[in-house]
């Protein structure tokens, strides 16, 4: 039986969606970490999954690019869909999925290379650049998106890594968006960087929303209702709720998404 | 023999101490009613001291008269003779006492020096006296500690403080007696390597294109120049554990701890890689005959495939080859370890950016790794170089500064077994070029360390 039985398009009827999944189950094993989960997801919007830790918000997370398959013992079920593509179909290559569907992580994780042979990283992969000079257009463009570009423009040679960790998580968000993905997923992007690098980030969010599908998940609720216009509230794997931010924050419908917004738990 | 049964009686005697020692706190315990505290230390470590006090200066007496006490007995023996026929210092003096030991022992039934039978009655008796005058006064320093350390019981005595202190002592003797002998035998290297360059001097020996270390015997002997310039040594080192161990064991090691840290399924390297470490546990000689009789021939036989009618059958190839075997494991697991000290989030995020996992082994955890494997790798050149066995059995003598494979060159390890087997005469240069020979081996080997050490050192620190 499904244990959400209300439906949940929260979308909006008129609106595409960018990403689909239904009736998904993810398995640690024995250890069922998500249970049937259905959600939609738009590119107009930034989606905002919150919940308590370890409820499967990361989990779910890394069914959209099948960063699972990466995890050993774990098993997925269910459809999920990319524009009407069902990305766990044999036909489907990851190579391609991931490249549409990029992925920023909790801690910053630049490469050891330069700033600029990380963003050029995947461009190079992915082989969008012919010659150096398309290159550096497209280097230069995502880092200019993710505003980095005028921190980092006569310091472009040096490691990824000796920047701060603010800067270390916008050269993440750029070296994303430099393949110009469809749908960008963020694990907590800002729990291990400060106030004012986390309002840098949130801004970026802002700015990249609407070219970009977002899905962001945070533990931080203030977060979720500045940057998000959808949030899903996520209870012991399941999907407890999943309407618009602003329904979810000032009428929530559920009374485990009550008292979690009003810290009863988490 | 003597000195045995003396070392015996002491530590029986250190075994009553302690029981002494225990059997007089335990009583003092009883006395004091048995409560935590009444008495600071348990009766094993009132026990214990008392058994340190009696033991320490008896074993150092008879150690110091073990080691000294030759020297002791020499001197007074030959003071006997009249200044006439006191023997020369050095060898002569050192056959004559040969003898008299020999015929004290009854090991040689006649002597060559007629001094020899005159003083081994004189010896014997010496020996006899001093070595029970020894044993008396070990012992009387024994029953004095026992003593004085059972007087020192008392219930307030810390006699635990007292034994732990003791046992740290101990713990630190051990661990310097290591670091001790070896700067002892650097020191010994160091002190003959100044005499051979004595003989021969330093530039000649470190920049010098010919190796021929026999020196003529007489004027008119030929092809016994004694040239010692050791550069073709040194290449024959370099081009057997540097260049073709290495090129060998490399990639092979690389790509076998890339197969096992990325790609191999847990349970495949839960078994693989304690294998592989295990090949590190195969004595060299074994790999020494292996390259000998089975690798040696076949590369004989491509070189004269190749043309190369006059090929030997040693060459610098099989050794180098069986060594970079040898070595694969050692390489393999340094750069396992550094692979497996690239955080997971790097290979993540190559992954989430669409990279395959070879993409992402060879652009991101190879590169981070980098500078731990490459630690790992000049370690296993410092082996490499070090390494004796497969050279000496397979690698030949000739000293040929030469670039092809296929023909026999010879190492720093292997002249230095060759100079030292057999019969020599240990003043001569040949002989001493040996100790050059290992203290510029030792110097190479100890840089390869501290700098490969010090590399994985820093990449360490690059992940903490
Ligand atoms: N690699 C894994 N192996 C086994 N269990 C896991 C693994 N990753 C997560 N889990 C479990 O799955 C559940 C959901 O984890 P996660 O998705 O990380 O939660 P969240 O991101 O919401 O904190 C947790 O109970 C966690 O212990
Ligand atoms: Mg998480």
């Amino acid at each position: 039986m499904n244990p959400n039985p209300a439906p949940n398009p929260a979308i909006g009827h008129n609106i595409v969606p960018k990403m689909t999944a239904r009736d998904v189950n993810v398995f640690y094993g024995q250890k069922q970490a998500i249970k049937n989960v259905s959600i939609d997801v738009s590119s107009e919007h930034v989606t905002a999954f919150i919940g308590p830790s370890g409820c499967g918000k990361s989990t779910f997370l890394r069914c959209l690019n099948r960063m699972n398959d990466t995890v050993d013992g774990a098993r997925v079920e269910g459809r999920i869909e990319l524009d009407s593509q069902d990305i766990y179909a044999p036909a489907m290559d990851v190579v391609q999925l991931r490249a549409r569907v990029g992925m920023v992580f909790q801690k910053p994780n630049p490469f050891p290379k330069s700033i600029y042979e990380n963003v050029a990283y995947g461009p190079r992969i992915h082989g969008l650049a012919r010659a150096k000079a398309d290159m550096d257009n497209i280097v230069e463009s995502a880092l200019r998106r993710a505003g980095l570009w005028d921190e980092v423009k006569d310091r472009l040679a040096e490691s990824g890594t000796a920047m701060s960790g603010g800067q270390q998580q916008r050269l993440c968000i750029a070296r994303a968006i430099a393949v110009d993905p469809e749908v960008i997923l963020m694990d907590e992007p800002c729990s291990a960087l400060d106030p004012i690098a986390t309002a840098r980030i949130e801004e970026l969010i802002d700015e990249l929303r609407g070219r970009y599908a977002i899905v962001i998940v945070t533990h931080n609720m203030q977060q979720a209702a500045r940057v998000s216009q959808k949030t899903a509230f996520f209870h012991l794997g399941t999907l407890v709720e999943y309407d618009d931010t602003s329904a979810i924050f000032t009428n929530p419908k559920a009374t485990r998404t009550k008292d979690y917004i009003t810290g009863r738990y988490g | 023999m003597k000195l045995l049964i003396a070392f015996a009686l002491v530590l029986a005697l250190a075994g009553l101490a302690y029981l002494a020692g225990r059997a007089r706190a335990v009583r003092m315990t009883l006395a004091a009613g048995g409560r935590i505290g009444a008495v600071h230390s348990r009766p094993a470590y009132h026990g214990a001291y008392v058994a340190v006090l009696a033991l320490a200066p008896a074993l150092i007496l008879l150690a110091g008269w073990g080691l000294m006490g030759e020297g002791v007995i020499e001197g007074r023996v030959l003071a006997t003779l009249d200044a006439a026929s006191q023997p020369a210092p050095g060898p002569d003096r050192a056959a004559l006492m040969n003898e008299v030991r020999g015929l004290v022992a009854g090991d040689l039934p006649q002597a060559f020096n007629p001094l020899a039978p005159v003083l081994a009655p004189r010896y014997a008796a010496t020996r006899a006296n001093l070595d029970l005058l020894a044993g008396a006064l070990a012992v009387a320093l024994l029953c004095l500690g026992g003593l004085w350390g059972y007087s020192r019981i008392r219930p307030d005595f810390r006699a635990r403080n007292r034994v732990e202190s003791q046992v740290r002592a101990l713990l630190l003797l051990a661990s310097v007696v290591a670091i001790l002998t070896t700067f002892g035998i650097v020191l010994s290297l160091i002190f003959e390597s100044i005499r051979f360059f004595r003989l021969v001097s330093p530039i000649e020996f470190l920049t010098g294109l010919a190796w021929s270390p026999q020196t003529a015997l007489r004027a008119d002997q030929v092809g016994s120049t004694g040239a010692f310039g050791a550069v073709p040594l040194f290449w024959g080192t370099i081009f057997i554990g540097a260049i073709i161990a290495m090129a060998v064991a490399i990639p092979l090691g690389l790509m076998s701890a890339i197969y096992l840290t990325q790609y191999a399924q847990p349970r495949l390297r839960r078994w693989l890689k304690p294998v592989l470490e295990l090949l590190a546990g195969v004595p060299t000689v074994v790999y020494g005959f292996f390259a000998a009789l089975t690798v040696a021939p076949v590369v004989r036989q491509i070189a004269v495939a190749l043309g190369m009618s006059d090929a030997s059958s040693d060459s610098a190839l099989a050794a180098g080859l069986v060594m970079g075997v040898m070595i694969i494991p050692f390489v393999s697991s340094m750069a396992d370890d550094a692979l497996t000290a690239v955080p997971r989030a790097m290979r993540d995020g190559s992954l989430a950016m669409g990279a395959t996992m070879s993409e992402t082994v060879k652009k991101v955890m190879v590169p981070a790794a980098l500078p731990g494997i490459i630690g790992g790798v000049l370690l296993a050149v410092s082996r490499a170089i070090g390494e004796t066995m497969i050279v000496v059995m397979a690698a030949g003598l000739a000293a040929n500064l030469t670039a092809n494979p296929f023909s026999s060159v010879t190492t720093v390890t292997t002249q230095i077994v060759a100079l030292l087997t057999g019969d020599q005469e240990f003043d001569s240069a040949k002989t001493l070029s040996a100790f050059a020979l290992g203290l510029v081996l030792f110097g190479m080997t100890l840089v390869l360390n501290i700098y490969a050490l010090a590399v994985v050192k820093r990449y360490r620190e690059a992940y903490e």
